[in-house]
């Protein structure tokens, strides 16, 4: 019934573990990866960004405001939920919750920002670009994620990417809340 | 969730994960793409021993926009002809993989039976006069997109009530979920003793209809109606039919279900089915999203 959500941003209220993004590193790590994805995509035209849910989606809207502010025109932003595109849920265990998606605008020839906060084996990145063949045909596919900590099991690199963490298979990663509402990113 | 035999016993939290997952289902359906790899290689297997359209339909597309194989048997060209008996037929279906079964039949109680002979999930499509649970669901799954809650909401159930699948498995949903739930019918159409469902039994449409929020008309089933139950469907229809009326008793705000197949001018007049505040084809649109979520939890082995 509880199963873990691997993309929930949950309030820790100790924390725990070793951090190794606080929320000023969050918002630097996100500026940059806005400079870059405009560097790549020009005037952000034809552009539109897609949060994988739960995990992408506040750095989707970092990500969002910033590229609004340097480019000076709203992004399309969209959420992605892939439970039922993995490949472990294909699998018999325990059913996660799947969200609903929001996608309120066509991919059709556009270039899609996938986004979220930790890249591990790839095979979220995997399931999401299924997702977004469903809703058209999409001229480019790129990926944006805060941290990458290694342990591809997958042929699937990142476009953009906020900082490489070197982990151990046996960690986790979490990007989380703090009880002041503040985000930080933390190996447990 | 092993199997979903009945509303009758689940409890309110997985009657709340069925609704909250077919949220996500709800969206699959709008896309232009209408399907998921979700169940990719699964077989579901609709065994419909007793007529149906839409619960089949629905239940196949359901099945097919989770990648599912679905496969339909009908009673007629089954077996079953063939005095095989229902169990071994159902032993039969699952000793070629299948991983649902969904089953509908006019006697009460045949999902549970096969529910103890095999291994592989069962679906209750509708057993007789006893429950018809993914109805129950839709319904309550409608009712929260236009209410949000059914907390102290007052819901009016008329018709059958004692022949109604739909009547029972929406009783035992909507108390669950905190409604304040009314029946009523025709003396004849009210089993004694409704009461210990938790549910206030009213006589006439004027007493179950005043200050409801919800009104589910439950269609007069010729079918199951052996003896005279009324005098006649004229006289039904002027005592028990919703019309426009009848309809202002309730909230101004109040909303229309059914079931289907309607039997227009009788339970219900042609110009409240379709008007505002019926819900009826959006529990047909909310059906598909329900059953897939069924399907979905089912499938996982375990709770």
């Amino acid at each position: 019934m509880s199963s873990p959500d691997p993309h929930a941003a949950k309030p820790d209220a100790d924390g725990g573990g070793r951090v190794v993004l606080d929320a000023s590193g969050i918002q630097r790590a996100t500026t940059r990866i806005a400079h870059e994805i405009l560097e790549r995509n020009p005037g952000a035209e034809d552009m539109c960004l897609v949060a994988i849910v739960r995990g992408g989606q506040p750095v989707a809207e970092l990500i969002a405001a910033q590229l609004a502010e340097l480019a000076g025109r709203a992004v399309p932003l969209g959420a992605l939920d892939i439970t039922l595109y993995r490949d472990d849920v294909v699998a018999r265990g325990v059913r996660p919750m799947p969200r609903p998606t929001r996608m309120p605008f066509s991919v059709e020839g556009k270039r899609v920002v996938l986004v979220d906060d930790v890249m591990f084996t790839g095979r979220t990145v995997r399931a999401a670009m299924d997702a977004v063949l469903d809703f058209g045909r999409p001229g480019a596919i790129q990926v944006a994620v805060l941290v990458d900590r290694g342990h591809r099991e997958l042929p699937i690199k990142v476009d953009f990417v906020g900082k490489n963490i070197p982990t151990s298979r046996a960690e986790r990663v979490v990007l989380r809340a703090r009880p002041d509402g503040e985000l930080e990113v933390a190996v447990v | 969730m092993k199997h979903l035999l009945g509303i009758e016993g689940m409890t309110r939290a997985e009657i709340e994960r069925v609704l909250e997952t077919s949220e996500a289902m709800l969206e699959i359906s709008q896309r232009e793409i209408k399907r998921v790899p979700t169940l990719r290689g699964r077989t579901v297997i609709n065994v419909f021993l007793e007529s149906s359209t839409r619960t089949r339909v629905s239940f196949e597309i359901a099945a097919k926009r989770l990648s599912a194989d679905a496969i339909n048997v009908t009673r007629a060209g089954s077996s079953l002809s063939k005095a095989e008996t229902l169990a071994d037929m159902a032993r039969n279906l699952a000793a070629m993989s299948a991983d649902v079964l969904v089953v509908r039949d006019s006697v009460a109680g045949v999902p549970h039976m096969l529910a103890e002979r095999v291994s592989v999930p069962v679906v209750n499509a509708g057993d007789g006069c006893h429950e018809h649970p993914t109805q129950a669901l839709l319904d309550a799954f409608t009712l929260r997109q236009s209410l949000g809650s059914l907390e102290g909401r007052v819901i009016s159930i008329v018709g059958d009530i004692s022949h109604s699948r739909v009547a029972r498995s929406d009783i035992h949903c909507f108390t669950k979920l905190g409604a304040e739930v009314r029946v009523a019918g025709p003396p004849t159409m009210m089993p004694a003793g409704i009461e210990v469902l938790g549910v206030k039994p009213c006589f006439s449409l004027e007493q179950a209809l005043a200050g409801a929020d919800v009104i589910v008309m439950l269609r007069i089933q010729q079918e199951r109606l052996d003896g005279a139950l009324f005098p006649s469907v004229r006289e039904y229809s002027r005592t028990f039919g919703l019309t426009q009326r009848t309809l202002a008793l309730a909230k101004p705000e109040a909303i229309v279900l059914h079931p289907g197949p309607i039997n227009r001018g009788v339970e219900i007049a042609s110009d409240v089915a379709d008007a505002e505040p019926s819900r009826i084809l959006e529990q047909v649109t909310n059906g598909v999203a329900v059953r897939m979520a069924v399907l979905y939890l089912l499938t996982g082995g375990q709770t």
